[in-house]
């Protein structure tokens, strides 16, 4: 059994009546390829948005490497490794992709608070940006504001920043949503060549990329854990297919 | 040098017209005639506006208030010269020190809420410095703080009567800050005050401490907003209640808006244009020059900055407008 890197014990959020996340324990482990599907409302963002910090839970414990960080600020969970993408792009749009990218590497490398010295005077900086804007198709475009970006652009910006800060746990917010069909496969490939000891959990719709992408597979059903197991199981669930793939789906 | 580097770097480079903007600051110091007190005038305001815009076009923090920071640094720089010591350097210095420090206790107020929140809290807090200075002793109430004698200038130069003094002195403190504020505003921190302006969530997701940076800059802003107020009561000689009056606060914002934000010479051209306007207008009609000023902003908000500025490009048809 590979070592747990984050974990969530009896995780438990209310929104007044609502409860999104309902005694979710969830044991993500090093280098894991582990999806979270679910039927819509189910949850699923909201256990990313606790997961990060971006809200508190009401009740239950999440631990990173066994250390508690419930209560740990979301900028600080970045530092430590938990990093995520956005369902709805999170960009800087009066930035370049460029500019972003750098400020982000800065940011990682601890030199992002310096005042003096112009961005991208550390050589690393210009070094890595050159590296993550070849790998993500976005060099030809590294000068244009953020704003005027196409569509896919943004989207690969969107998913080049949270590699830029080297994460440790990635989490993917459907990552492909709204990008054509055919530029899908390249995103997951990119995903797929990260660091074998890099946890990733993905959250997504479409169930042939999870099947393709994914060892293990948690489905989220009214905030709480429905099922979990390895993909041939969870694929062959009689229980997940009535309440999550319904009767239309292929395969 | 890679492309990449060389793009990076491009931003910082100097510009044709930052180097003119210098050169005719240095050449309006040897010009001879009247206008010498209107010129320190809008060194002043110049600075203070620039304190502004690094708040407002960089980080993003509307402020109605930034006159609490003016008139701060005013009183401070009056009451150390008529009882610690004349000198108008180590004034200045204490002036920026004081204001900092106050920028850094408001500044907790300003990091939660809302634009409109922090648009009441900043009215506010300027508005309970303006009644402290109304109501105590010691800022000579209603009156301000009159009879500030500086000293020389390094000990060297005397403020004289044509304010030849004053204006260099000032036109010089705002290049220096100008200066250190250009090198900021390209360094990575200069950076992520825009990215947390543009969107905070991102900015928290790369790692970035919002709040830290957010009271870091609005330290910043006081201290240089503290510096202007400073220039203004030692080369008049007078600290005054309408130093924090809320018509400061409003008339900076005007500059900068007019000048144009986060690019950092906005407060510089506006400071030219509304100073300029103001005296053209109230030559003109004395009693009713606001109402021209106001068209004035309507008609640059309408037809926008950047066509108002070039006036060829007014009766052409489309041009991707």
């Amino acid at each position: 059994m590979s070592t747990v890197v984050l974990e969530t014990h009896n995780l438990l959020k209310r929104f007044g009546g609502i409860t999104p996340t309902n005694d979710v324990s969830l044991k993500v482990h090093k280098g894991a390829r582990h999806a979270l599907i679910g039927p819509n409302g189910a949850g699923k963002t909201t256990l990313v948005n606790l997961l990060t910090g971006v809200l508190e839970p009401t009740s239950g414990r999440i631990s990173l490497d066994g250390q508690d960080i419930t209560r740990l600020a979301p900028h600080h969970r970045v530092r430590r490794g938990i990093v995520r993408t956005f369902q709805i792009n999170q960009l800087f749009n009066e930035l370049t992709p460029l500019q972003s990218l750098a400020l982000t590497v800065s940011a990682q490398l601890g030199i992002s608070q310096k005042w003096w010295n112009p961005l991208g005077s550390d050589a690393r900086v210009a070094g890595l940006c050159e590296k993550l804007l070849k790998q993500f198709r976005l060099d030809d475009v590294m000068d244009q504001k953020v704003s005027v970006l196409a569509y896919g652009k943004r989207r690969l910006l969107e998913i080049a920043t949270a590699l830029a800060c080297e994460p440790r746990v990635l989490l993917l917010d459907e990552p492909v949503a709204g990008v054509p069909e055919g530029e899908r496969q390249e995103i997951f490939d990119t995903i797929n060549a990260l660091p074998a000891d890099v946890s990733i959990l993905l959250i997504e719709h479409d169930m042939d990329l999870v099947f393709n992408f994914a060892k293990t597979v948690s489905v989220l059903v009214n905030g709480a854990v429905f099922a979990e197991g390895d993909v041939a199981s969870i694929s062959n669930d009689p229980r997940v297919k009535s309440v999550y793939l319904g009767e239309g789906v292929h395969g | 040098m890679s492309a990449v580097q060389t793009s990076l770097r491009a931003d910082a480079r100097w510009r044709w017209w930052e180097l003119a903007l210098g050169a005719a600051a240095i050449v309006s110091l040897f010009i001879p005639g009247g206008h010498v007190l209107l010129l320190n005038e809008i060194a002043i305001l110049a600075l203070f506006a620039v304190s502004l815009d690094l708040i407002l076009g960089f980080a993003g923090i509307v402020s109605l208030g930034h006159a609490a920071f003016f008139g701060f640094g005013a009183y401070t720089a009056g009451l150390f010269a008529k009882h610690v010591m004349p000198d108008p350097l180590v004034g200045l210095v204490v002036a920026m020190g004081a204001s900092a420090l106050l920028g850094a206790v408001c500044s907790v107020l300003v990091l939660r809420g809302s634009d409109l929140t922090r648009l009441m809290v900043t009215l506010g807090v300027a508005a309970v410095l303006y009644e402290l200075a109304n109501k105590l002793e010691f800022t000579g109430g209603a009156d301000g703080l009159q009879g500030i004698v500086m000293g020389p200038l390094l000990g060297r130069f005397e403020f004289d009567l044509y304010g030849r003094t004053a204006y260099a002195y000032s036109l010089i403190t705002l290049i220096v800050v100008m200066l250190i504020a250009r090198r900021i505003v390209h360094s990575p921190f200069g950076y992520s005050l825009k990215a947390l302006r543009d969107n905070r969530l991102r900015a928290t997701s790369i790692g970035l401490s919002v709040n830290l940076r957010l009271a870091a800059v609005y330290t910043l802003a006081a201290a240089f907003a503290g510096m202007a107020g400073a220039l203004m009561a030692q080369t008049s000689g007078f600290a005054s209640l309408d130093g924090l009056d809320f018509h400061r606060s409003a008339d900076i914002m005007l500059m900068v808006v007019i000048g144009g934000t986060g690019y950092l010479y906005g407060g510089i051209f506006g400071a030219v244009a509304f100073k300029l306007l103001h005296e053209v207008l109230s030559a003109w009609t004395p009693q009713y020059w606001t109402f021209w000023l106001g068209l004035f902003l309507v008609v640059l908000v309408m037809v926008g900055r950047d066509r108002l500025i070039r006036p060829w490009t007014w009766f052409k048809r489309g041009g991707g407008a």
